[in-house]
C-alpha cells in the first residue's frame, strides 16, 4: 500500500540524530508493550506480515505523528480487535467486559526462551528454478497494491543487476493475507544515477531483497 | 495550567501525553492478563532478555572473532547464520543473517526504509534513530549525508552498498579491523568494536580510544 512508512528517498527535513548512551526503551510504557506484542502473537496466531500491515495501513498523519511503539500498539490493537480477542469497548473501558475467546496456546515463561531461538524462519522448500541468474539485468515492476508489499517506491519501474539468491522464501504481500505463496528472492542492486537521476550519487549502489514476481527481464 | 513557564508547559503537556499513553497500555495488560492471553511473568522475562542479554555485545565477539579468526571469517561471509550460531546468537529477527564486509575500496550501511528489520540476536532492538524518518529517507538516496550526521566521511573513491532489508534477510556489517591491534587479544578487540560499526553508520575505536 501507498503509505507513509514507505520512506525511501522522501525529503525529510532535518539530520539524522543519535543519541548518546541511548536507554533500550524510554519509558516502562514501552517495555510493557513490546513484550505484549511479543507474547500475544502466539494467542494471536497472526503472521509478521500482518503485524506490518497492521501497523502501516493508517493515514499519514496518523503514522507520523506516533511514536515507534505507539504504532505497535496501534497496530496489536487493530489486530486483536479483527479477532475478536478484545473489543472496542473493553478498550474504552479498560478492563475485560465479555468472556475470552478460546486460544491454541499462550507463551509461558519456561516457552520464551524456546520461542525467541526458533524465531520465525522464512525459507521454504525449492519446487521450481529461480527464473533469475546472478548478473541479469531486470526492471521492477510498476505496482500500486491496496494490500501489504515489500518493494518500496523508490525502485519500482527501475533496471537492476541481481546481485543474490536467497533460495525460496514466503512471500508477504500474500502471507499478510493468510497465504504464505513461497517465491524465489533475490537482492537486486541500482546504481544511484538510475535511482535518482543527475541528483544520484555515482559512488552508491543501492539493493532491495526483491521477490521474483516483483521483477521482470530487462 | 498558567502557562507562565513556556519549558514548564511544554514539559506538562509531554507529561500528559505520555501518560496517555502509559494508562492505556497498563489497561491494556490487565485485558489480556485477566483474558488469560499474557502471563505477566513472560512478559518480563521478554523485557530481561532485551536489555541485558541480547544487545551489540554479541555482535562485538562475532566481529572480533572473524578479525582472529581467519577460518571463522570465511564460513561467516560465506553463511552467517551458522557461524554465528557457533558463538550461541540465534532465532528471533536473526533467521537470516548475512555479513557484509567492509574494505578500503567498499562501505556498506544497512537500512529499513520500510519498517526497521535489524539483526536482533547480534545487535538487539534498534535504537530510534534507526527506526526515525530521516535515517529511513536518507539512507538510499544520500547516504553521505547520513554519515556527515554521523560526524565522519569517507574518501570519495569508497564506494558506498546501502542494503534495504526489505525481506526476512538481516544485513550486518563487518567493518575493518583498526590497524595497530595486530597482537591484541579477541576480548580486546570486542571493545573497539561499536553498534554503528555493525550498521555502517559509524566506525570502530581506533585502539588509543579503548576504554
Amino acid at each position: 500500500m501507498e503509505g507513509a512508512h514507505d520512506m525511501g528517498g522522501v525529503a525529510w527535513s532535518g539530520p539524522v540524530k543519535p543519541e548518546p548512551d541511548e536507554p533500550i526503551f524510554h519509558a516502562e510504557w514501552e517495555r510493557r508493550a513490546f513484550a505484549i506484542t511479543l507474547a500475544m502473537g502466539m494467542p494471536g496466531g497472526w503472521n509478521i506480515d500482518m503485524s506490518r500491515f497492521a501497523r502501516e495501513n493508517r493515514p499519514p498523519q496518523d503514522y507520523l505523528s506516533k511514536s515507534y511503539y505507539q504504532i505497535w500498539l496501534a497496530g496489536l490493537e487493530q489486530l486483536m480487535l479483527e479477532r475478536g480477542l478484545v473489543t472496542a469497548d473493553e478498550i474504552e473501558a479498560g478492563k475485560p467486559l465479555h468472556p475470552a475467546k478460546p486460544v491454541a496456546r499462550t507463551l509461558s515463561p519456561d516457552g520464551v526462551a524456546a520461542m525467541l531461538h526458533r524465531g520465525g524462519p522464512t525459507q521454504r522448500e525449492v519446487r521450481s528454478p529461480a527464473l533469475f541468474a546472478v548478473g541479469d539485468r531486470i526492471r521492477t515492476k510498476v505496482m500500486h497494491p491496496p494490500t501489504h508489499t515489500r518493494l518500496p517506491r523508490y525502485v519500482r519501474g527501475h533496471v537492476g543487476v541481481v546481485e543474490l539468491l536467497h533460495g525460496v522464501h514466503v512471500f508477504p504481500d500474500s502471507n499478510a493475507l493468510g497465504q504464505e505463496n513461497p517465491q524465489w528472492l533475490y537482492t537486486v542492486t541500482f546504481d544511484g544515477r538510475e535511482l535518482w537521476g543527475p541528483d544520484g550519487d555515482v559512488s552508491v549502489k543501492t539493493s532491495v531483497d526483491a521477490w521474483e514476481s516483483y521483477l521482470e527481464p530487462a | 495550567m498558567t502557562g507562565h513557564d513556556h519549558d514548564h508547559h511544554h514539559h506538562d503537556h509531554d507529561h500528559s501525553e505520555l501518560s496517555e499513553t502509559e494508562l492505556r497500555v497498563r489497561a491494556l495488560e490487565t485485558i489480556l492478563t485477566e483474558k488469560g492471553y499474557v502471563d505477566p511473568a513472560a512478559l518480563d522475562l521478554l523485557i530481561e532478555t532485551y536489555e541485558t542479554k541480547v544487545g551489540p555485545r554479541n555482535g562485538a565477539r562475532v566481529v572480533a572473532r572473524a578479525w582472529s579468526d581467519p577460518a571463522f571469517r570465511a564460513r561467516l561471509l560465506a553463511d552467517a547464520t551458522p557461524a554465528i550460531a557457533e558463538l550461541g546468537y540465534a532465532g528471533r529477527q536473526g533467521e537470516h543473517i548475512l555479513a557484509v564486509e567492509n574494505t578500503p575500496r567498499l562501505h556498506n550501511m544497512v537500512v529499513c526504509t520500510l519498517c526497521s528489520c535489524y539483526p536482533w540476536p547480534v545487535l538487539g532492538l534498534p535504537p530510534v534513530w534507526y527506526k526515525s524518518a530521516p535515517f529511513r529517507s536518507k539512507a538510499v538516496k544520500d547516504p553521505r549525508g547520513v554519515l556527515a550526521d554521523f560526524g565522519f566521511e569517507l574518501p570519495d573513491s569508497t564506494e558506498i552498498r546501502v542494503w534495504d532489508s526489505t525481506a526476512e534477510i538481516r544485513y550486518f556489517v563487518l567493518p575493518m579491523r583498526p590497524a595497530g591491534t595486530e597482537d591484541w587479544s579477541e576480548q580486546r578487540l570486542a571493545d573497539l568494536v561499536t553498534r554503528d560499526s555493525m550498521i555502517g553508520t559509524g566506525l570502530p575505536k581506533q585502539p588509543h580510544e579503548a576504554a
